[in-house]
């Protein structure tokens, strides 16, 4: 199967459980289990290629531009991993399915799941590293959404918010590493970047990379200092945590760390910085686990040790440190998921998690016993289990450490963690099934149904088999261990086996086993004195560390934005006004290369009048509505204009506008007061004026200086003016730029539009469904009203009026292609004439004849737009390609048709609807209570200032 | 000509930003409406002025105003009446909502604000 496909599965996957949920849990059950199963499958189905040493590879450019490229790569260690991924989740779907309870919404639950594996899957099969970065923000947001998944819960939250902030802030950090190692190799691709070990190494940037790089990987991997969110994100549901928390998520950092071993390992940066960590975070984690009281934290604790050895591992920068870490990875899945699920039945069956709670459960959970003792040995290294093998080649690999010149340290200090780690899987195995049986569990436990018990018991017979035959597993590890090699170094020859002799590690491991035995039998005191010891709570330090950082944000950001619109408007100001100066500073200014052109009287008057109208409102604003009968000239001044320069277009469209415009003005102001009243002192207004004529002149003087010199370079204008008619079939350039040259600007705009007007619908909305429409109902108006709610001249005028402006709409639009005209002023002229209908007839008259909700209008018109634009894809023309021809249907003459018609159908449909909304929305404001809803629009206002006189109904009878 | 249309330009400008400065609704609306006159005249303007020759080819015509301005400011217009009326639904809504219709939020005094909400 197709590398995509395993990758997709998943993602596509996660729809399903959430749709199914209604069909029972089963069906939500077993169709992700199915949709694992594939993929599961079609990674089987590359195991042949991969066995032969082959890397499976799948490309498709997405931003090549960018060296961002859907590439993807199968080796052995990406076999390795997506093995791990997809298997042990089919076992944890299985087990999740017996595990939620009835009220656990179990779509969602699935749907998280499939997300994560989908963004996990796509991780380790990932070839470019930019799309690396992109799975890997996904595992951090998915993994938010299952640690929080009992959203009741406040640890389940804040452990959500923890590990989505310490792994988010790793993974920007590891975005500037991969950045920087991208720019060193010259290309995003691993597999270029691999074969550049020297360049990258010699670079000065490498060591910012390495820890950048590093910071990702040890926050997705829960090193120290940052291994704190791992314990907490514990509040997850079990399956969660075995699936997350141990065997997949958290070896993402390892997985990492292990690709780009080959480019990264072996200078003594790494070594340093990867070795520490690691050897730290696997002591620390076992001591801290030894103390715990909840199963899952002992685990947690346990699993960041672990996570540590592996890291400490790969530090040493040697193939068989290399080596001994894939195994461990290997080994440690299979026994760590296994314990997960053990400590989820025990929770589940004995509603405890605590082990001083638990005990004695041996004869009460046979079944569990068995599978979770032989899981817990593996995990203290006891022989014959698959986790002694591993850890004797750790130790054996310790002893050729030497770290800050001490050769002791490193094997003293593996064997301390070994030490512990026993100790920890002792008291797990002694504490919760050892012991006599007690009377006081808040349940009564007993073994589950096969359904819980099943998956870990699979686990467990691989724990065995690995354990007592490690020649089974050998080749698997050693195929794996050459893909992260990268021939880079030689794969070991040393032989997987039990019985290595008398080496430093068998005594290393028997002191380990003997010490944590001993351990066990002083506890009591041990754990007295742990509890007395003072130690830093990682979670009240990051508290601290949140609490500190959202102040200072805010101590920032308050002052700037306090509420006042003048202050941000200021701000903004200020930094144009600033950049203004330094273009001017730095910039120089030509002689002027225009003639100024003459003005005749008519263009004088029109100046004065849109001066004069300018001014008035200045003057005069106090009076609204005289203020809306001035900005209407001010309109139709500008309009005039651009007649008069030109643009025939512009003045057909500004003048629509300017009508819809006054009409909405009209709408609002009646909800409005009348008057502005005088408030500002008059040194405010003084400082007012200043800074407009300030600005009005720095406009006038930027606008006369341009208007004088021509443009620098030559406009592309040129090539519109040359292609309208060769191109784009039309004369009307204006027209052509929109529906064909500049197609997708027109696109995205009429979608704003659309978008404004479902903006001005929903707040309406809002409005009707608050306090406020009581209000709005009982307004009384603040004028007298006349008589004749619906003048009946204006009734019929409008009516017999309306197919003349529709026909002269549907003209401007037929002739927009090529003369001045199209579809944004034809729907602006056909929204004129519709509103009409509403002034003149009534709202609830117009609107019981409208047949399409005007949302519909703007959907269609966006709809039809972009499927135009679609159609060019069917004959393999990029997004939006227009294109003509000309018909002759007898006995009319030669016509032209052309998509870009189509295109300005859309364009004219969104204006419609989204003028039509927006007023509509208004007008729904403006009913009153008092006022009868009337289907007979010439009716008499009965609410009038003085009714008329009323009819008799004995004289109307007579 | 050049000069009537650039102190046309400054004159809607300065008009515009001072009845914003009044900062109550209404006026605000009316002078973000001249300020938008103001900015598209700008903008079609940067297309230079030029009589009697719109962008429609016509035979025998040699030279033509500058069409790429005029498609942009056309659109320009139509989007600014779509932004015209969100602000002002805004406005009404604000002010039905508070009675008030002031623009800025009346400030607070420190440490009672923002602070103090969830």
């Amino acid at each position: 199967m197709s590398l995509f496909f395993i990758v997709a599965l998943p993602f596509f996957g996660a729809l399903l459980p959430g749709l199914m949920n209604s069909a029972g849990r089963a069906a939500c059950g077993g169709v992700t289990f199915t949709v694992s199963l594939v993929a599961f499958i079609g990674l089987l189905t590359n195991l042949p290629s991969v066995l032969a040493g082959e890397v499976v590879m799948a490309r498709v450019e997405w931003i090549p531009s960018l060296g961002l490229n859907f590439t993807l790569m199968l080796d052995g260690l990406g076999f390795f991993f997506a093995f791990l991924i997809l298997g042990i989740g089919l076992l944890i779907i299985a087990y999740a399915r017996h595990y939620l309870s009835r009220d656990d919404h179990m779509g969602e639950f699935f749907t998280y799941l499939l997300l994560f594996q989908g963004a996990m899957v796509g991780i380790v099969l990932s070839d470019n590293i930019l799309l690396l970065l992109v799975f890997w923000e996904l595992t951090s947001l998915s993994s938010f959404l299952l640690i929080g998944y009992w959203k009741h819960l406040p640890e389940g939250r804040q452990g959500a918010r923890m590990a989505l902030a310490v792994t988010g802030m790793g993974g920007l950090a590891m975005i500037g590493g991969m950045l920087i190692l991208g720019q060193i190799a010259g290309s995003y691709d691993l597999s270029v970047i691999l074969q550049n070990k020297e360049l990258i190494q010699a670079s000065p940037y490498y060591v910012p990379a390495l820890i950048l790089i590093l910071l990702g990987c040890f926050t997705k991997s829960a090193q120290f200092p940052f291994h704190f969110w791992l314990p907490h994100a514990m509040a997850a549901p079990t399956p969660v945590s075995a699936y997350l928390h141990s065997a997949t998520m958290v070896k993402a950092g390892i997985f990492l760390m292990a690709r780009m071993w080959p480019v990264l390992s072996g200078t003594s940066e790494w070594f340093i910085i990867v070795t520490t960590a690691g050897l730290v975070t696997m002591v620390l984690g076992a001591v801290i686990a030894l103390f715990k009281h909840d199963l899952k934290a002992l685990l947690a604790f346990s699993t960041v040790s672990h996570l540590g050895l592996i890291t400490m591992l790969l530090g040493t920068g040697t193939a068989f440190g290399a080596m001994a870490a894939m195994f461990h990875i290997l080994n440690h899945a299979t026994f760590k998921a296994a314990l997960f699920m053990s400590a989820g039945i025990i929770d589940h069956e004995a509603h405890t998690r605590d082990i001083r709670r638990l005990g004695g459960l041996r004869r009460l959970m046979p079944v569990t016993f068995v599978i979770a003792v032989l899981a817990a040995l593996s995990m203290a290294g006891i022989p014959f289990l698959n986790g002694f093998l591993s850890k004797e080649m750790m130790l054996e690999e310790t002893t050729h450490t030497v770290l800050f010149g001490m050769p002791w340290l490193v094997p003293a200090l593996a064997t301390l963690g070994s030490l512990f780690s026993a100790a920890y899987c002792f008291r797990f195995i002694g504490h919760v099934f050892l012991g006599p049986v007690r009377e006081d569990y808040p349940s009564k436990p007993h073994d589950p149904g096969s359904g819980l018990w099943l998956p870990p018991a699979i686990l467990v017979v691989l724990v065995v088999v690995i354990g007592v035959a490690p020649f089974l597993a050998e080749p698997f590890v050693k195929l794996i261990t050459a893909s992260v090699l990268y021939g880079e170094a030689e794969v070991p020859k040393a032989y997987f086996k039990i019985w290595h002799g008398l080496v430093p590690a068998l005594f290393m491991s028997i002191a380990a086993v003997v010490g944590g035995l001993a351990l066990m039998a002083v506890f009591k005191p041990l754990l007295r004195l742990w509890e007395t010891t003072p130690r830093p709570e990682a979670k009240i330090i990051f508290g601290a560390i949140v609490e500190a950082a959202a102040s200072l944000a805010q101590k920032l950001i308050l002052p700037l934005h306090n509420g006042a619109f003048s202050r941000y408007a200021a701000i903004g100001s200020i930094a144009i006004v600033a950049a203004g100066f330094h273009a001017w500073s730095t910039g120089t200014i030509a002689a002027p290369t225009r003639e100024m052109q003459s003005a005749g009287p008519v263009p004088i008057a029109g100046w004065i009048m849109l001066v004069a109208a300018t001014g008035g409102m200045v003057f005069l604003h106090r009076n609204r509505f005289l203020s809306l009968i001035l900005i209407g000239i001010v309109g139709l001044m500008v309009s005039i204009g651009f007649v008069f320069f030109s643009a025939p277009d512009l003045a057909m469209t500004q003048f629509t506008v300017e009508v819809v415009t006054i009409i909405l003005l009209l709408l609002a102001l009646n909800f409005l007061p009348n008057r502005t009243p005088v408030e500002s002192s008059v040194l405010r207004r003084v400082r007012d004026v200043g800074v407009a004529v300030a600005g009005g002149l720095a406009a006038f003087t930027l606008a006369y200086h341009y208007l004088l010199r021509d443009a620098v370079t030559t406009p592309i204008s040129e090539f519109h003016l040359a292609n309208s008619y060769k191109g784009g079939g039309g004369t009307n350039v204006v027209n052509v730029i929109l529906v064909d040259f500049r197609g997708f600007d027109t696109y995205g705009e009429i979608i704003v539009l659309g978008i404004a007007a479902l903006l001005i619908y929903a707040l309406t909305e809002t409005l009707l469904s608050g306090p406020v429409r009581a209000k709005l109902l009982n307004r009384l108006p603040d004028q007298p009203r006349a008589g004749d709610m619906h003048p009946m001249m204006m009734v019929v005028l409008t009516r017999v009026i309306m197919p003349v402006v529709l026909m002269v709409g549907f003209y401007i639009f037929l002739r927009g292609h090529n003369e001045p005209g199209g579809g944004f002023i034809a729907g602006l002229i056909v929204s004129i004439a519709v509103v009409m209908q509403y002034m003149a007839s009534g709202f609830a008259w117009a609107s019981a004849r409208l047949k399409y909700p005007y949302h519909g209008v703007i959907g269609a018109g966006v709809l039809v737009a972009g499927l135009t634009g679609i159609g060019s894809w069917f004959v393999s023309k990029p997004f939006l390609t227009s294109d003509f021809t000309y018909v002759r249907i007898p006995p009319f003459q030669e016509f032209e048709l052309a998509t870009a018609a189509l295109f300005d159908v859309g364009v004219f449909l969104a204006v419609v609807g989204a003028v039509m909304l927006s007023l509509e929305s208004f007008s729904r404001l403006a009913r009153r209570s008092e006022v009868p809803e009337t289907e007979h629009a010439m009716d008499i206002d009965p609410s009038r200032d003085d009714p008329p006189e009323p009819v008799e109904p004995a004289k109307a009878g007579a | 000509m050049e000069f009537l249309v650039a102190s046309a330009i400054g004159v809607l400008t300065a008009g515009g930003l001072y009845l914003v400065l009044r900062l109550r609704t209404f006026p605000v609306i009316l002078g973000i409406s001249l300020l938008t006159y103001a900015v598209n005249v700008f903008l079609f303007a940067s297309g230079r002025l030029t009589l009697g020759a719109p962008p429609v080819l016509r035979d025998h015509m040699e030279t033509y105003s500058d069409p790429l301005p005029q498609a942009l400011v056309l659109t320009a217009i139509v989007i600014s009446f779509g932004m015209t009326a969100v602000v002002v639904m805004i406005g009404l809504g604000a002010f039905l909502g508070s009675e008030d219709d002031h623009v800025d939020d009346q400030i607070e005094a420190p440490g009672t604000g923002a602070e103090d909400k969830p």
